[in-house]
C-alpha cells in the first residue's frame, strides 16, 4: 500500500471529457495515461477505459470509468488529474450526469472535420447546467479535412462558449496532447472543500467485481475517507467498514485515505450493487455531516420490451444472465412474463433503445443465449374512466377500452443536425412520425432542426430510417419531454382468427393500417403453408384493418422410394418433427419462431 | 398368414452404364475388366450369412434392383436364385423381379432371364417421349422403349414400367397425351414418379445453378390429380402414391416394404429389416461395390449398419411406409409397434380438415386430398 500522501486542493483537478462517438474521446484518454506515465508500454491497449468488448468494439462508453494521472507541470509542481470518463450516449445521460457532478470541468473534443454533432450538444448542455469550466479541444487536426477554424466558428454559434482558444491536438499522432495538460492545470479550477469538517462524499458509481465484491466510486468533498473507517450511507440508511481505499491508474491501487477533492473507490461488505444508491451522501457514522448533497433522480426505464429464449429450457439461465447484468446495471429492469406466443419470459426495462441492443448483446455474447425480442414499446399512461391512472409497460396488458378516459404517451425533444442535402427527407420523417417542430436554423453548411416527437414513433424505426436517408450523416438526441394524450389503439395480429399476443402493440390511429398492413405482409411472407388457408389480420378492437391470406400447401410428398430404405424415410420425418419443435402453436397454425424475429424486428421495412 | 408377416429378398445390382443425371441410388459405372463370377460369389456368401441370422423364412418375393440389373449375365441371376432357394424355402408362387433398363442390348437377355426364374421385369422407360429422354441422360430410344415393354409383356407374366413426370419445363397437356400412350402400352402396372432434385446429382447443381426450370407447386399438383384421375379411368388406380396396378398386378415385393413386412438387403448399399429374437433390425450394406465385395468376402456379409430399432422408431416407420398405400394402416399394428396410439386430438383434426379417413374395416388412410400432401399429413399425425 502507498503511504498516504495528501495531495494540497491547489493541485489537484477533476475533469471529464465530453464528445460524440467517434471524434476521439477514448483515443485521447489513452495519450493522457501513456504521457502521464500512468501505465507502461507493455500494459497499454487501444481504448483502457472501455474495458468491456461491447465498449471497445462499438466504440462507445457504458460505464462510467475513473483514472488518476499523476502530472508535472512545466512550473515544476507536483498535479494529481482526475479524470472520470463518461458515457456519450443519450440512454446513459444519468451516467453522465452524475460524472459530471464529480468534477469542475469538462474538455469539450470535437473532430475538427466533423464539427459539432447532436450528442455533443446534450452533453456539453449538461456540462455547463452543472457550472463546468469547458476547455474546448479540436481533434484530428491533422486530417486533410480538417477545418478547425469553420468548427471553432460552430462551437461558438452553437454552444456559445468562446472556441478562440481551443486546444489544436491529433490524439492519434500525439500532437498537442501536452497543451491539454497544461490547459487542464491552468485552466480547470481546483476543488473546493475542508479537510477538517466531517466526510462529505458523493457516491458516483457502483459495480461489482468478482473479487472484490461491491466497488464504490466517490468523489471527497469534505473531511477524509479511511482504511476501517465505518461510514454510513445517508440515503440507503446502511453502515460498513471499509475494507480497501484507494484509486484507480487505471490500474486499482490502494492509498489507505482520501481526502476533499478526491476521486477514488472503497469496498466493505456490500453484498449488492442494489445497496448503494448512486448520488447518496456518504459520510462517517459517528460525526456525520449535517447536510447531505443534492443526489440525483433514479434512472427511469423508458423503453422495453420482452425477451424469451428461443429454447424454452433456457428460461433459467436467462434469468440467472440478467440477474448477473443487473449487479452492474441497476438501471435495467427486468419482471417474469408469460405469452401465448414465446411461452416464459421477461418484460424488461432499458433506459433507450441503445440500452436494449447492449443488454440483448450481451445476453447472446456472454451467456450464449438465442432470445426472441419483443417489438420495443414505451411506457404509456392510461388515465381510466374510475380515475385511475395505470402505467402500461405491455400493449397485451392493455384495459378494456370502455375503462380507458385517455392514453398519455411520452414525448421527446429531439435534436438532428444533417448536412443541408438530407434535410427534406429528414424533415419528412419527422411529419410522419407525428413530429412538431419547433426549431431550425443553420450553422454553416449544417442544418440544426429540433423537433418535438411521440417516443413510440422513435422506437420503432426511427433512428434506422434516419440513418438510412442519410447515409449516415446525420446525428440525433433526446430528451425525454413530457407525456401528452395521444390517439392511441390496440392493434391485434390476428393469425387463423386466434390473436397473437407477441405481436400487438400500440399504435397511433393515424399509423395503425398502415403498420397493420406492413405487419400482415411480413408474416404472410414468414408462416410456411399448412394444409389449410391461413388469414393473417391486423384489428383494431373487433374492425379488421388489414389481411393477407397464406396459401395452402398444395404438394408435398416424396413421390420416389428407394427401395427398402425405411430409414431415410424415417430420418426424414424425425427432421419434420424436429422442425416442429421449433414452431409456436396458435390453434391449429404452427409459426416459426424465426418468423416472430423477423416480424419483430425493428427497423425492417 | 398375415400380410405384414411376408417375407422378401432384395438384391441390389450396383452397376449401370452411365450415371443420369437425375439419380441418387446407389449406382456406380465400372470401367475396364470386371469378374462378374467373383463378384456373384460375394452375394451367394452374403444370402448364406443372411440366412443364418434369419433362418426359416418363406421367401414370397426376391426382387433385383440397382444400379442396372439388367446388365447382369442370367447365369449370374440363376447362380443368385438358386442361392436364395438354398437357404430358405421359396413359395411356389414367389414374385421374382428384375429391373432392366429397355434398350435393345438389354432385351436380347429378356429370355435367359425368365429361363433363370424371372416372372417379372419392371422397365426403366421413364419418358415416351425422345427430347426428354435424351435430358434425362436416358441410352435409349423412344422406339427402344416400346420394343422392349412388347417384348417383356410377350416373355414375362407380368411386367411393369416406370414414367418420370413433372420434368422440366413439362406442361399439363403434354403429361396427359404421354401418360394416355403408357396407359395404352402398359400391361397392368405403371410406376408414375415426379422427378424430385436430389442432393449429390447433376440435376441438382443444374437446379441451384437456375438452369432447370421445375414445374411450380401449382403445376406438379396439377399434374399429380390429373394422373389420378387419368389413371383410375384406365383401370389402373393408385395402389401407393406412385404406383399404379390393375388389382391383382400390385407389386407384392413393394407392398412388403410398405407394409413394413421382414426383407433381407442382399449387396451393396440394400437396405433390410429383420426381426430376430422380437427385435426389429434395421441393417444397410456397404454402398462401394468393391469394398462391400471385400468385406464379404472377409466376414460373410457386408452390413455397415445393424440397428435395433426403438418403439418409436418402429412407429414412424410403420407410418411414412404405411400411409403411401391406399389401403392405409392400421391403427392397432401401430400402437403395437410404437408402444403408444395415434394422438386422437390430430386425428380429429385432419379428419376434419378432410385429409384422413378411417375405413369400415378399422384402417386409417390418408384422402384423395390429402394424398398430395402427405408427408405434411404423415408429419402432423407423428406429431
Amino acid at each position: 500500500m502507498k503511504t498516504p500522501q495528501k495531495t494540497p486542493l491547489s493541485h489537484i483537478r477533476n475533469f471529464s471529457i465530453v464528445a460524440h462517438i467517434d471524434h476521439g474521446k477514448s483515443t485521447l484518454a489513452d495519450r493522457l495515461i501513456q504521457m502521464t506515465g500512468a501505465l507502461g508500454e507493455r500494459e497499454m491497449k487501444d481504448q483502457i477505459l472501455d474495458s468491456m468488448d461491447i465498449e471497445r468494439e462499438r466504440g462507445i462508453t457504458i460505464k462510467a470509468q475513473t483514472v488518476r494521472l499523476e502530472y508535472t507541470h512545466t512550473d515544476g509542481e507536483h498535479y494529481v488529474l482526475n479524470l472520470i470518463d463518461t458515457p456519450g450516449h443519450v440512454d446513459f445521460a444519468y451516467e453522465v450526469n452524475r460524472s459530471l457532478a464529480a468534477c469542475e470541468g469538462s474538455l469539450l473534443v470535437v473532430d475538427a472535420a466533423q464539427g459539432v454533432e447532436a450528442q455533443t450538444l446534450a452533453n456539453v448542455y449538461h456540462a455547463i447546467e452543472v457550472n463546468h469550466e469547458i476547455v474546448p479541444v479540436l481533434n484530428k487536426i491533422d486530417l486533410p479535412a480538417a477545418e478547425p477554424e469553420r468548427v471553432k466558428q460552430q462551437i461558438e454559434d452553437v454552444i456559445g462558449i468562446d472556441a478562440s482558444d481551443s486546444v489544436e491536438i491529433s490524439a492519434k499522432s500525439g500532437i498537442g496532447v501536452e497543451k491539454v495538460l497544461e490547459a487542464i492545470v491552468e485552466r480547470l479550477p481546483a476543488p473546493k472543500g475542508d479537510e477538517k469538517a466531517p466526510l462529505k462524499a458523493l457516491l458516483v458509481d457502483s459495480w461489482y467485481d468478482l473479487y472484490l465484491g461491491v466497488v464504490v466510486l466517490i468523489r471527497v468533498i469534505d473531511g477524509r475517507i479511511r482504511k476501517g473507517q465505518k461510514i454510513r450511507m445517508m440515503q440507503a440508511g446502511a453502515s460498513y467498514e471499509l475494507d480497501r481505499v484507494g484509486v484507480f491508474t487505471p490500474k486499482l491501487v490502494e492509498v489507505g485515505e482520501l481526502g476533499p477533492g478526491e476521486i477514488g473507490f472503497f469496498t466493505a461488505s456490500i453484498k449488492e450493487v442494489a445497496d448503494t444508491n448512486v448520488g447518496d451522501t456518504i459520510t462517517d457514522d459517528r460525526h456525520p455531516t449535517e447536510k447531505p448533497l443534492a443526489g440525483f433522480r433514479p434512472a427511469q426505464p423508458v423503453v422495453f420490451c420482452g425477451l424469451f429464449p428461443v429454447d424454452a429450457s433456457d428460461f433459467d439461465d436467462l434469468r440467472a444472465a440478467m440477474g448477473k447484468l443487473r449487479l452492474n446495471d441497476a438501471s435495467f429492469s427486468f419482471e417474469m412474463e408469460t405469452s401465448a406466443a414465446l411461452g416464459f419470459g421477461f418484460r424488461c426495462g432499458f433506459l433507450g433503445l441503445l440500452h436494449l441492443e447492449i443488454i440483448q448483446e450481451r445476453l447472446s455474447r456472454e451467456f450464449n443465449l438465442d432470445l426472441i425480442t419483443t417489438a420495443p414499446s414505451v411506457v404509456y399512461d392510461v388515465v381510466l374512466t374510475n380515475g385511475e391512472t395505470l402505467q402500461l409497460h405491455n400493449p397485451a396488458d392493455l384495459p378494456d377500452p370502455v375503462k380507458i378516459e385517455e392514453i398519455h404517451e411520452p414525448w421527446i425533444k429531439a435534436t438532428i443536425l444533417t448536412p443541408d442535402e438530407y434535410l427534406g427527407a429528414i424533415l419528412k420523417l419527422c411529419q410522419e412520425r407525428r413530429g412538431i417542430q419547433t426549431n431550425l436554423s443553420y450553422v454553416g453548411q449544417r442544418a440544426m432542426v429540433e423537433y418535438d416527437l411521440p417516443l413510440n414513433e422513435v422506437v420503432f424505426d426511427f433512428y434506422d430510417r434516419l440513418k438510412s436517408i442519410s447515409k449516415g450523416y446525420a446525428s440525433f438526441d433526446y430528451q425525454i419531454a413530457d407525456y401528452r394524450a395521444g390517439d392511441l389503439v390496440k392493434m391485434s395480429i390476428l393469425v387463423n382468427a386466434e390473436p397473437v399476443d407477441a405481436l400487438s402493440m400500440l399504435v397511433h390511429r393515424s399509423q395503425a393500417e398502415h403498420r397493420g398492413r406492413q405487419m400482415c405482409e411480413k408474416l404472410k411472407e414468414l408462416i410456411p403453408p399448412h394444409l389449410f388457408t391461413i388469414p393473417v389480420q391486423a384489428a383494431i378492437g373487433g374492425r379488421v384493418i388489414a389481411r393477407e391470406t397464406v396459401r395452402a400447401m398444395r404438394k408435398d410428398v416424396t413421390a420416389k422410394c428407394y427401395g427398402g430404405d425405411a430409414t431415410r424415410k424415417r430420418k426424414l420425418l424425425e427432421k419434420q418433427k424436429e422442425g416442429k419443435k421449433r414452431m409456436r402453436q396458435f390453434g391449429k397454425v404452427e409459426i416459426p419462431q424465426e418468423a416472430f424475429i423477423k416480424a419483430l424486428r425493428m427497423g425492417d421495412d | 398368414m398375415s400380410a405384414n408377416s411376408a417375407f422378401g429378398v432384395y438384391i441390389h445390382w450396383p452397376f449401370c452404364a452411365a450415371k443420369c443425371p437425375y439419380c441418387d441410388f446407389n449406382s456406380h459405372v465400372h470401367h475396364g475388366a470386371f469378374d462378374e463370377v467373383s463378384f456373384v460369389e460375394a452375394y451367394t456368401k452374403e444370402i448364406a450369412t443372411t440366412a443364418a441370422r434369419a433362418p426359416d423364412r418363406l421367401v414370397q418375393s426376391i426382387f433385383f434392383g440397382g444400379g442396372t440389373p439388367s446388365l447382369m449375365n442370367p447365369a449370374s441371376v440363376e447362380a443368385i436364385l438358386d442361392a436364395v432357394a438354398r437357404h430358405w424355402p421359396v413359395a411356389d408362387n414367389a414374385e421374382i423381379t428384375l429391373e432392366a433398363n429397355p434398350t435393345s442390348v438389354e432385351a436380347e437377355r429378356f429370355r435367359g432371364y425368365r429361363a433363370a426364374g424371372v416372372n417379372r421385369v419392371s422397365l426403366g422407360v421413364q419418358s415416351l417421349r425422345p427430347e426428354p429422354l435424351a435430358r434425362l441422360g436416358r441410352l435409349h430410344s423412344v422406339e427402344d422403349a416400346v420394343a422392349a415393354v412388347r417384348l417383356a409383356q410377350e416373355i414375362f407374366p407380368r411386367s411393369s414400367f416406370d414414367i418420370i413426370y413433372a420434368r422440366p419445363e413439362q406442361t399439363l397437356g403434354e403429361w396427359e397425351e404421354e401418360l394416355t400412350d403408357a396407359l395404352a402400352l402398359s400391361a397392368g402396372h405403371l410406376s408414375l414418379y415426379q422427378l424430385t432434385i436430389e442432393q449429390g446429382t447433376r440435376y441438382f447443381d443444374l437446379f441451384h445453378a437456375g438452369k432447370l426450370k421445375m414445374p411450380s407447386e401449382d403445376l406438379s399438383a396439377d399434374m399429380f390429380e390429373m394422373t389420378q384421375d387419368l389413371t383410375a379411368s384406365y383401370g389402373l388406380p393408385a395402389y401407393e402414391i406412385s404406383n399404379h396396378a390393375r388389382p391383382g398386378q400390385e407389386s407384392r415385393h413393394n407392398l412388403t416394404y410398405w407394409r413394413y413386412g421382414e426383407y433381407a438387403g442382399i449387396g451393396p448399399g440394400a437396405h433390410g429389416r429383420l426381426l430376430i429374437n422380437g427385435a426389429r433390425h434395421a441393417t444397410a450394406a456397404e454402398k462401394m461395390p468393391f469394398k462391400w465385395w471385400e468385406k464379404v468376402m472377409e466376414k460373410g456379409d457386408g452390413l455397415e449398419v445393424d440397428d435395433l430399432l426403438t418403439w418409436d422408431e418402429e412407429g414412424d416407420e410403420y407410418l411414412v411406409m404405411g400411409l403411401r398405400l391406399r389401403e392405409g394402416i392400421d391403427p392397432n399394428r401401430y400402437a403395437a409397434l410404437s408402444r403408444r396410439s395415434l394422438a386422437a386430438s390430430q386425428i380429429d383434426y385432419l379428419k376434419d380438415i378432410g385429409f384422413i379417413e378411417t375405413l369400415p374395416n378399422g384402417r386409417l388412410r390418408v384422402t384423395d386430398k390429402g394424398w398430395p400432401v402427405l408427408d405434411a399429413v404423415v408429419a402432423d399425425l407423428a406429431a
